[in-house]
């Protein structure tokens, strides 16, 4: 029989207006997710099919900027339902390349992308892909954070540290440069 | 030859003993003695500007902080350059630079190379406390091998002061204050049209950040190549 559930951290993982840069840096740590996987219950993420954030979660790691009304919705339900929200990547920490519109203003990339490039059908999606807000924002100037891992993306050495603090029940203190 | 004489001043800093000429600042005397104090604007070679704030410290006696780099020693002067209200306020600082322009060092030519995103690393700085402005800033690539992005600028006064103090030409100036505030060539002509730039690149080289840039370097290409500052200063001072 293996240990019993409760022993093992609830661990979930978010992508939200990022590259999935960082997510892939998550999967570098390669053979060392072997050593993870026992000391974890994954219970949400791009790979797990849920189609609802679960309840009780213990550590959430977030990537991308929230740059879209189903961001908002996500990260405010992700924050409600987890202990400690971890900030993966420079989108989650800082707005990086997905803030880079906010000068310009949504319009300006909709359109871009939309009308100006479009070579058939030229027209702004009105259903299925959520609406952009205004700007695009640091998940911390949304909902607070307890820990910040910057890098564009976090080398996998940062993360698996990171996670290995956070599964021993230590209080990580990431140094990584941003980029 | 007579040489002037030279006081020699004693001070402590973080508790230690130290010895400086009377001449030094704060700050020389803490790099001749191996103390580290963060700067963004000082640059050895150049004239000291105190425009970054980062290299404040604490002086006994006085109830306000004082830029190291502009701060005379005196005689039995107990310097604190290390303490918990300095790192906060270094890190604020940091983060207020950051936050108010566009720093996305993900895309930025000096990725990797740059004195802004070295300090937030050395300052431990893991997010901005600030909202960012994300203002809307021009770029001038009108230069024929230069690039200024106002975005990356953090108006350290770098360029104005090798190109007027070393270069001798003072084509870089400051215009405007406050948000506004942005270093311009010639009277805020593009760069490609003024007629004092000598085209030496020097200012390129001691920008601390990707602001100023060669041309057609991408990502993370752009390196500063500074050695020729001391280089030149040391054959000026031995021709004086």
């Amino acid at each position: 029989m293996s240990a019993p559930a409760a022993a093992k951290i609830r661990l979930a993982t978010v992508w939200l207006d990022g590259c999935s840069g960082c997510h892939m840096s998550l999967l570098d740590t390669d053979e060392r997710l072997i050593e993870i996987a026992p000391l974890i219950d994954l219970v949400y993420g791009p790979l797990v099919d849920l189609k609802e954030f679960p309840e009780g979660v213990d550590v959430t790691l977030v990537e991308g900027a929230v740059s879209s009304e189903e961001d908002l919705h996500k990260i405010r339900q992700v924050r409600a339902r987890t202990r400690v929200l971890v900030s993966l990547g420079d989108c989650a920490v800082s707005g990086n390349v997905p803030a880079m519109r906010n000068k310009f203003g949504a319009q300006a990339v909709l359109k871009r992308a939309y009308l100006e490039n479009a070579t058939l059908d030229a027209q702004i999606p009105r259903e299925i892909i959520p609406r952009l807000l205004k700007d695009s924002r640091p998940v911390h100037e949304v909902v607070p954070v307890d820990v910040f891992v910057p890098g564009c993306p976090p080398p996998a050495d940062l993360i698996f540290s990171v996670l290995s603090d956070l599964l021993a029940g230590r209080t990580p203190n990431p140094a990584a440069k941003f980029g | 030859m007579t040489r002037p004489t030279v006081r020699v001043k004693t001070l402590t800093i973080d508790g230690r003993e130290v010895g400086a000429r009377e001449d030094q600042t704060v700050l020389e005397v803490a790099r001749e003695n191996n103390i580290f104090i963060p700067t963004l604007c000082n640059l050895p070679g150049l004239s000291p500007a105190g425009a970054c704030r980062l290299c404040l410290v604490e002086v006994k006696g006085v109830n306000k902080l004082l830029p190291a780099c502009v701060t005379r020693v005196s005689e039995g002067m107990e310097v604190t350059v290390n303490s918990e209200r300095l790192e906060r306020f270094r890190r604020g600082i940091l983060e207020l630079v950051f936050a108010e322009r566009n720093h996305v060092c993900s895309v930025c030519v000096t990725n990797g190379h740059c004195d802004l995103q070295s300090l937030a690393l050395k300052l431990g700085m893991t997010h901005v406390h600030f909202p960012y402005q994300y203002p809307r800033l021009p770029v001038d690539a009108s230069h024929e091998r230069f690039v200024v992005d106002h975005n990356r600028c953090v108006l350290c006064a770098r360029c104005v002061r090798v190109c007027d103090e070393i270069e001798g030409a003072h084509t870089w100036h400051i215009m405007s204050r406050g948000v506004e505030c942005r270093v311009i060539t010639d009277l805020a002509q593009p760069w490609g049209a003024s007629e004092s730039c000598t085209g030496c690149g020097k200012c390129v080289q001691v920008c601390p950040t990707g602001a100023l840039s060669e041309k057609g370097k991408s990502v993370a290409e752009m390196s500063k190549r500074r050695q020729f500052l001391p280089y030149l200063t040391l054959m000026r001072e031995d021709r004086r």
